[in-house]
């Protein structure tokens, strides 16, 4: 983690336009961080978001290592590169909080989230759905005969994508699990 | 369990007040010597007289408080803890396991309100895991940046036997904040410091934090280097107040000088300070001209409020001491003549005399009393806390401190009721020598019943209130900033409070007439016991030089003082 390193070309005197919200476009970063399993650190996570006004996309969590009693919390998020630099530092105060990674600029990352779609209808509406659900491989979990349940797998913007199609095809209902990332390579 | 915790980690005192769901550990602590339990009026003194056994000590400390209401009311102690960077621990007794979440009587859910108040928190529910909790819990208040930690502790946890862990054999190698700076860092500071031509120091409460040892080293380089200095509220007597390169805090009720050095300067150093916007005051015009560099232990105060073009990240007595070794060992030399012409400049802007104020015969001006009290003090073993308020900054302007740990006072947070209870805490840390709170009458009324503990322990503790009837500082902005419209800042029911004193069994001495006033400071000195000094000063004397809010550091707003022949040409340039 070096959350800290300074940007390169960064002005030397520029003590303002970090502070104007329209003078930096926001960035969206993907941050994983690695923290004890233990009562409360979800909150603590949370907390610091809505406590110091950052913005959460998407958020996962779950235990990634029973023994060493350690959970990985992937948070998208957006903001300022100083905000999030600012994200990075805070969450690196919490004490359970290991680690803090941010997939965005450490190199090229590999992001997947899965999504579970209700669309209910009969005739030329089903078969269509049917027939896009094959190009985008996904899969079918469940089925009435006048509903699929489609599980679907990949980037955010896949979903959004499979999403929009299904909505005039009777899409009813949809949960997604938020976004799991990983950097490539064997580090 | 929890005492010989406490005892193993070096605890002498605990404040606090008992309730039902702390009794087990009332029972334990009735039943040893060892630990000195110190019994308030209301948990949030508790809270502020642990910052300043604290702050005075450079211990943590320690608070011992029942559930529910015990706990809530130490929250704004604990807010306050945070905001200014102060090792507590604090224990709450909270309802048994297995009526947690059902409201129980005098229930409530400390860890989740305490969680954003708190460095860390934990609930235990097992009596094993209790020692080694409080063990950690130190380890977390001490280390790094330090700050309030909270313990939350289930009746039944606290009758349950359990194996004890001793303080070594705690796991706390997880938390362990770097401390050491990047020595390339360091050297470029190095070089920096060579180069300068207009230099400042700017310092915070991270060097009292840091320890004495910080201190001295700060003296050391300023020595070595020659540079000015000023310093934040937080961080005033780590460099002494009557050093040669001292001048004077800084800030929106900071001084003319100091103000003007950080506005004009080309190299800012900030050593354990944090950009406050009472600081700071306009970002875009913050030392706009000046390559900064920032020392700090916590990698979020780093380009937090401003971008910083050398961030070290470390323990400020760590740095300063690789920053020496690197200054000496290269043989660096400053940049003389250039410093020469900052130096006299400066001079300049001191001549504005920006602290000046009209004296009156009549009634005591509240800088003329905290002059007396200077005057008649400052060669005793004397230690200042204050309330927040008008009183605090004139006491900040007015009163000189020459070592750390003899100034404890609100910063971050501005908690007006701090300064009785803490004057408490600080009196017990050092019972020979003389503590003074410093107070406004409407922040010192928040806290009052605090005076029963000051009686009851014996604690010669001197309130030295400014009254003038008024919350000194809201009718100020209101004059200044609203239309003189005096919204309910004034009091009209104020008790006496020499019979006050009485009642509560110490002294109490009033005075309103300037040529009584020595003599009453000298009574108040004098009394073995607390005393209650009532100084009824100017109702409507405002706190000069003044930065509004969102303006830069060269648009201070003067009392009396005339800066028109303070500007030089070159000045000019600077402001």
């Amino acid at each position: 983690m070096n959350a800290l390193k300074l940007k390169k070309g960064v002005s030397r005197h520029s003590a303002y336009n970090l502070r104007d919200p329209n003078a930096e476009a926001t960035e969206v970063h993907t941050l994983a961080v690695l923290v004890d399993n233990e009562a409360g650190v979800l909150a603590r996570v949370i907390g610091l978001f809505s406590g110091r006004g950052y913005n959460i996309e998407s958020l996962t969590v779950a235990e990634v290592d029973h023994l060493g009693h350690r959970s990985r919390i992937t948070i998208v998020t957006t903001g300022t590169p100083a905000v999030i630099e600012q994200i990075k530092a805070q969450l690196g105060r919490i004490v359970p909080v290991h680690e803090v990674h941010d997939l965005t600029v450490e190199g090229a990352s590999v992001e997947r989230e899965l999504a579970l779609l209700k669309v209910a209808g009969t005739g030329e509406k089903r078969v269509e759905a049917m027939r896009l659900a094959d190009i985008f491989r996904a899969n079918v979990v469940d089925t009435t005969l006048e509903s699929f349940i489609f599980e679907i797998t990949g980037t955010g913007e896949k979903i959004d994508a499979f999403a929009e199609l299904m909505r005039p095809l009777g899409l009813v209902e949809i949960a997604r699990t938020g976004v799991a990332a990983l950097s490539r390579g064997a580090a | 369990m929890v005492v010989q915790a406490l005892k193993d980690q070096g605890v002498d005192t605990v404040f606090g007040y008992p309730g039902g769901a702390v009794l087990p550990i009332y029972d334990e602590i009735f039943l040893q010597n060892d630990i000195r339990h110190i019994l308030v009026r209301h948990e949030q003194g508790a809270v502020h007289a642990a910052e300043g056994y604290a702050r005075s000590t450079g211990k943590p400390g320690v608070v011992l408080v029942t559930s529910g209401p015990g706990a809530t009311n130490a929250v704004t102690g604990i807010t306050d803890a945070l905001l200014d960077s102060i090792p507590l621990v604090v224990l709450t007794g909270q309802v048994p396991t297995f009526m947690i979440g059902t409201d129980a009587f005098q229930e409530a859910d400390t860890v989740g309100i305490t969680r954003a108040c708190t460095k860390h928190n934990w609930l235990v529910k097992d009596t094993d895991k209790l020692a080694e909790t409080l063990h950690q819990a130190f380890h977390v208040a001490t280390s790094g940046r330090p700050g309030p930690v909270l313990i939350d502790i289930p009746k039944d946890v606290q009758f349950a036997n359990g194996t004890y862990t001793p303080p070594a054999k705690a796991n706390t190698a997880h938390y362990a904040p770097k401390v050491k700076g990047d020595l390339e860092a360091i050297k470029q500071l190095a070089s920096l410091i060579e180069a300068a031509e207009r230099p400042v120091f700017y310092t915070g409460g991270g060097v009292i934090n840091s320890g004495p040892a910080a201190s001295q080293l700060l003296r050391e380089l300023v020595d070595a280097t020659g540079f000015p200095i000023t310093s934040t509220l937080m961080g005033l007597g780590a460099y002494p107040a009557n050093g040669d390169n001292w001048i004077g805090m800084l800030g929106m009720h900071g001084l003319y000088e100091a103000n003007l050095a950080m506005h004009g300067c080309d190299l800012l150093i900030n050593v354990g300070a944090r950009f406050d916007d009472r600081i700071t005051g306009k970002l875009d015009k913050f030392s706009p001209n000046s390559t900064k560099a920032h020392i700090d232990i916590d990698p979020s105060s780093i380009n937090k409020v401003i971008h910083v073009d050398v961030p070290i990240i470390g323990d400020v007595g760590h740095v300063l001491e690789d920053l020496l070794k690197v200054w000496k060992a290269g043989g660096r030399k400053t940049n003389k003549p250039a410093l020469q012409k900052w130096w006299a400049q400066i001079e300049e802007w001191k001549k504005a005399d920006c602290l000046r104020y009209t004296n009156s015969e009549k009634t005591i001006k509240p800088q003329y009393a905290l002059q007396r009290l200077e005057a008649l003090t400052k060669d005793r073993d004397r230690y200042i806390t204050t309330e927040v308020g008008q009183h605090q900054m004139w006491a900040a302007q007015f009163l000189g401190f020459n070592d750390p740990n003899r100034w404890m006072t609100s910063g971050g947070l501005g908690t007006m009721g701090y300064g009785l209870p803490a004057s408490l805490g600080v009196q017990i840390a050092h019972p020979d020598a003389l503590v003074i709170n410093v107070a406004g009458e409407a922040s010192w009324l928040m806290n009052m019943q605090e005076m029963g503990t000051a009686v009851q322990y014996r604690l010669p503790v001197k309130q030295f209130i400014l009254n003038n009837e008024r919350l000194g500082m809201v009718r100020q902005w209101q004059e200044l900033l609203h239309g003189e419209r005096y919204s309910h800042s004034w009091s009209e029911s104020l008790p006496d409070f020499v019979k006050l004193a009485e009642a509560f069994g110490c002294k109490g001495i009033m005075v309103s007439d300037p040529a009584d006033l020595d003599d009453a400071i000298m009574e108040m000195l004098n009394y073995d016991g607390p005393v209650i000094f009532d100084c009824l000063v100017e109702k409507h004397e405002n706190c000069f030089p003044m930065i509004p809010s969102g303006a830069p550091h060269n648009e201070m707003l003067m009392g009396e003082a005339s800066t028109k022949d303070a500007i030089g040409s070159t000045g000019a340039v600077l402001v």
